[in-house]
């Protein structure tokens, strides 16, 4: 309530959040998957996030209450609420919602206050995820970032403004946008700038940048047609090469290819300082150590900034100071510069995004491997609307939260669904072709190499229940598939009509998302979402 | 013939003498597998590239054979390594008998 | 994600025996070593009908390439004349679903080296 609200509020200040003791003569600031989350928000962290084969158990596949107990954080507190799920409602209701650009525009100035020479990097996943950001294709992001005072950036969902608009938005850019593992398909020619060499605090910095390897794969490669993205990892070793025999001192990669697959390629690239690793949305208080490399996870939607200060010298990295900074919204201030750039964008959308479409009772979360609640009200949605057996939504890790009793406005709506490809198919699938598209994105997720791993979460099922053992190899993971309107098994050779959206297949036909949602909200006014029981996880 | 074939190369202008230079090729074409039916279920005859050649002043720098698993518009890349200033020729035959060839000359210094 | 290509996989025993004739017109039955061959190839296919291999094998006289999965397991073979700078080569080949693609070396003096890498062909869709 609010009495518990004030309280918390004065235990924590914007002083001690942006405290730290500088050490060094470096200092690195991240951001990463913003998903055009420009105002405060509800991100409830994922419940359940597995790690298979080397990783299992090592974050950032630990959650809840383990992870409080790793990390030495007391349950209900500021950073059990914004690193964990537990609880989540309540602590909601204590510590208030979190990021918005416009307190990380204070935290980015305060930074910049102490350490002149502060660099700022954004890990990609920026021009996507909002109303605003798909009516101004990007361009509402574009000018924030600008005015943040980014100096780099890496990408993902970006292409799927289309390659004329990235390369239109990247002749702008004050800052480079690189990709050193963008290459053009047809001659196989680096596309981007690979990386760029900064010269701060006396040290060469060379941040290198490596772009979502799976772009024409987990998106839609008609959006970018000439364009190969791929690991890479043969031509990361020879750019850290490269950057070294420039005389680089420091070498940073600026990577948008999710934390297992950083993991993997700091262990097998020699020469990396300090990956800034993006993509798979994680939130870890401290660094994971991969040798003498440093992985750094900064979370995503706007909610965390991490402080990295280093101690550069001679070529090397002699030491180094880390701080994941939670941007609570009610304790930092927000930065007015920002706040008018932001508001400015919104202005012209600001009726629509207020417009009222239903009320939920129930927490309405995405986050986290398997079924979360804003994906089953989307499929109870495909269901309803399109007239489905089954349905289903793709495994996004954006979208913020809900609170129960809470208005869902068309801007909360649109965060959780907000893209350039929102077809909602309605279509009819084999049993059987259902059970290997079932295998193939399990095995995106939980191959235990991570190189063969995609980085998104397991695709969300309606009307159908199933069994999956993660430990099991690609084709034998998934069991039980019930349709569970019948309670009958699914049958491979019979024939189902499926629902879904956000099909990489180019003239997918179907009403966007957002309007089936918003049609099954105005039908139903208030929903609620029962807890998921019909996926079972096992192996784990 | 097929439509459209159009080969393409890309070779510096100039090198040293026995210094290794990528050369990289490409021709528009097809490569019709002769496993795919047309709307009326006939089966679609092959017809591919299967055969490509760099020569460099009559000596052999790669002699591929390829089958219809080499995607549409076959890319070959390799590296070379001359003697002396002259012209590259390369040639690719078709299933039908067309032969395509393009030169490209090159300055060793 | 649902962007969905089907995939055509062959009984493992009439791909095996494809590829073991295949082997053994271009090997003439001798035996297979390792070592002194790489093979690059993407761990997941951006698009099956286009996936880039490269292969180098220094001291080679010809490479040939194979993709176990396909209906017809021959690929093409490079042969190198006095003129390659390197015996590599890189081209983009057609996988139907997920397999292995194997490069098999001739070296100079008649010996015959292999190496194979799992490419994955995936239906897609989806994302972090
Ligand atoms: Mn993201
Ligand atoms: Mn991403």
């Amino acid at each position: 309530g609010k009495w518990s609200r004030l309280a918390a509020q004065q235990v924590l200040t914007q002083d001690q959040l942006l405290e730290f003791d500088p050490l060094g003569n470096v200092t690195l600031i991240h951001i990463t998957d913003v998903h055009a989350q420009l105002k405060p928000l509800w991100f409830r962290e994922p419940e359940v996030n597995l790690g298979v084969g080397d990783v299992a158990g090592l974050p950032p596949h630990v959650t809840g209450a383990d992870f409080l107990k790793l990390y030495g954080i007391d349950s209900g507190s500021p950073h059990a609420y914004a690193l964990t799920y537990e609880d989540f409602t309540a602590l909601a209701g204590t510590y208030g919602r979190m990021g918005g650009m416009d307190r990380v525009a204070t935290v980015v100035k305060a930074i910049r206050a102490e350490r002149p020479e502060a660099l700022l990097l954004d890990g990609g996943d920026t021009w996507q995820g909002s109303l605003t950001a798909l009516r101004t294709n990007g361009q509402d992001m574009v000018d924030v970032m600008n005015a943040l005072g980014v100096e780099a950036m890496t990408s993902h969902w970006e292409f799927t403004l289309g390659i004329d608009r990235v390369n239109e938005i990247v002749e702008s850019l004050p800052f480079p946008f690189l990709g050193a593992n963008i290459f053009d398909a047809e001659w196989d020619e680096p596309a981007y700038e690979p990386y760029k060499i900064f010269e701060r605090g006396g040290a060469k910095i060379a941040v290198i940048g490596q772009a979502f390897p799976y772009m024409p794969i987990a998106n839609p490669g008609w959006m970018f047609p000439n364009l190969s993205f791929g690991i890479r990892e043969e031509r990361m070793a020879a750019v850290v090469q490269e950057v070294r025999d420039a005389g680089a001192d420091l070498v940073v990669v600026l990577s948008h290819n999710g934390f297992d697959v950083d993991r993997k390629m700091a262990g097998r690239v020699p020469g990396i300082d300090v990956v800034l690793t993006g993509h798979t949305h994680d939130a870890l208080p401290e660094p994971v150590m991969v040798g003498e490399t440093l992985v750094i996870a900064s979370g995503s939607n706007g909610k965390f900034v991490t402080r990295l200060d280093l101690d550069v010298r001679e070529g090397r990295m002699m030491g180094f100071r880390h701080k994941l900074i939670p941007i609570f919204s009610d304790v930092i201030a927000p930065d007015a510069d920002m706040a008018a750039v932001i508001d400015g964008h919104r202005a012209p959308y600001q009726a629509e995004l207020d417009e009222v479409l239903g009320t939920t009772e129930s927490l309405l979360y995405r986050r986290g491997n398997f079924n979360g609640t804003w994906d089953d009200l989307i499929c109870n949605a495909l269901l309803e609307e399109r007239e489905a057996d089954i349905a289903l939504s793709p495994g996004f890790r954006w979208g913020p939260s809900l609170l129960p009793g809470e208005p869902i406005r068309r801007e909360d709506l649109m965060n959780a669904t907000s893209m350039s490809y929102p077809a909602a198919y309605r279509s009819e699938m084999s049993g059987e072709l259902l059970h290997t598209i079932m295998e193939d994105v399990g095995d995106n997720l939980f191959n235990p190499d991570p190189y063969y791993q995609q980085g998104g979460d397991m695709v969300r099922v309606g009307g159908m229940g199933y069994a999956i053992d993660v430990s099991k190899p690609m084709g034998s993971r998934i069991s039980n598939m019930t349709l569970l309107k019948t309670g009958e098994p699914i049958d491979p050779a019979k024939t189902y009509v499926v629902s879904g959206w956000a099909s990489v297949n180019e003239a997918t036909e179907g009403p966007a998302i957002w309007d089936v949602v918003e049609a099954y909200l105005k039908r139903h006014g208030t929903v609620s979402v029962e807890p998921n029981t019909s996926v079972k996880v096992s192996g784990a | 013939m097929a439509d459209n074939v159009k080969p393409r190369v890309r070779v510096p202008k100039s090198a040293k003498a026995g210094e290794a230079i990528v050369i990289k090729t490409l021709i528009s074409h097809p490569m019709e597998s002769g496993q795919r039916k047309d709307k009326q279920g006939n089966p679609i005859p092959r017809q591919i590239i299967n055969r490509f050649t760099c020569e460099f002043e009559g000596e052999m720098v790669l002699d591929a054979t390829l089958e219809p698993a080499v995607s549409t518009n076959p890319y070959v890349e390799f590296e070379a390594k001359v003697p002396a200033s002259g012209t590259f020729k390369f040639t690719w035959y078709d299933d039908d008998g067309s032969v395509y060839e393009t030169t490209e000359a090159i300055t060793v210094s | 994600g649902a962007g969905f290509a089907a995939t055509v996989l062959l009984p493992a025993t009439a791909l095996h025996a494809a590829v073991d004739e295949a082997l053994a017109k271009f090997t003439g039955g001798a035996a297979v070593g390792e070592g002194g061959i790489t093979l690059s190839t993407p761990e997941i296919a951006e698009n099956g009908n286009t996936v880039p291999v490269s292969v180098s094998a220094p001291g080679a006289v010809a490479i040939m390439l194979l993709a176990e999965g396909n209906p017809s397991p021959g690929v093409c073979t490079f042969n190198f004349g006095p003129l390659a700078a390197s015996q590599s080569a890189t081209t983009r080949i057609r996988l139907a679903g997920t397999q292995r693609v194997i490069a098999v070396a001739k070296m100079a003096d008649g010996s015959f080296v292999q190496a194979a890498n799992e490419v994955k062909v995936t239906i897609g869709g989806c994302g972090g």
